[in-house]
């Protein structure tokens, strides 16, 4: 059942997102886009990541895509006519992503058992649960502490320094957009 | 645990947005890629947290920080050089060529 949900919401994905990429309208571009995002935010679901798509709704289709949107209507860009670059740099990119995404396939070949047997010591060593402790551990974690409990711990103490350095980052980003919007650069 | 499907989606996703980014002239769809290369590259992350730990969430909420930053100062970019082109077509931005 969860893989027949994973390939519908897969599939409406990739479908968005080539709809995006080729639509002449960037209005109609963004909404296609927001759609791929809603997918992902069920995948993540189905990956046992109820808060990251949470986040992924809020964030992303939420703030960023209203971002965008906004900037496009203030650019009065409805209807620009076609944007797409010429018949030898479609054909370039045709094989550049194709390449790309043979590559990137090829590494879905390493399942987590052959991670597992080229990780361990003893090549006969073939059970991933006890390789990747960790996965299990967060999951154990999430059943006892609840979804967000289990990420609020690494993230306010393992990686606090970072989540510090990134409010730095966002202010960083605050000002630099007001500087840049207000005046002529 | 879905993982190699997942992983499989990720690399077509961020394909997709490779060729978008190579393929279009807007600025405002090249940045709409990049931001689908950057949710392509969350969702390997959480599918491989499956694997090892919370560490993967963790990257994700970096991811979008940076996505959000990304967002604002490069769309700020865009309103600049529209003042002074009236147009964001990168074939007409070309102030940095010798």
């Amino acid at each position: 059942m969860t893989e027949v949900v994973f390939y519908i919401f897969a599939a409406i994905a990739v479908l968005s997102a080539a709809l995006c990429i080729l639509q002449r309208s960037p209005m109609v571009s963004a909404l296609w886009l927001v759609s791929t995002m809603f997918s992902l935010a069920a995948i993540y679901v189905l990956l046992n990541a109820q808060f990251i798509a949470a986040i992924q709704v809020l964030v992303y289709a939420g703030a960023i895509m209203v971002l965008f949107l906004f900037v496009i209507m203030l650019l009065n860009l409805g209807d620009a006519g076609s944007d797409l670059r010429g018949p030898s740099t479609v054909a370039a990119t045709l094989v550049i992503a194709g390449l790309l995404s043979v590559e990137l396939l090829a590494l879905t070949r390493y399942t987590p058992r052959r991670l597992a047997n080229e990780l361990s010591q003893w090549p006969t060593f073939t059970d991933p649960a006890t390789v990747f402790v960790a996965g299990q551990v967060t999951q154990q974690e999430s059943a006892a502490r609840g979804v967000v409990g289990a990420l609020a711990a690494p993230l306010f103490q393992v990686y606090l320094i970072p989540f510090e350095i990134t409010s730095v980052l966002l202010l960083a980003a605050i000002v630099g957009a007001v500087v840049l919007a207000k005046r002529n650069v | 645990m879905l993982l190699g499907p997942a992983l499989a989606l990720s690399a077509i996703l961020f394909s997709l947005g490779v060729a978008g980014v190579l393929l279009r002239r807007n600025a405002i769809v090249l940045f709409m890629c990049i931001e689908l290369m950057l949710n392509a590259v969350n969702l390997s992350f959480v599918a491989l947290a499956q694997l090892h730990g919370a560490s993967g969430h963790v990257m994700v909420f970096f991811v979008m920080t940076v996505a959000a930053a990304e967002a604002a100062v490069g769309l700020a970019i865009i309103i600049g050089i529209f003042r002074h082109k009236q147009s964001i077509d990168l074939g007409n931005i070309n102030l940095l060529r010798g």
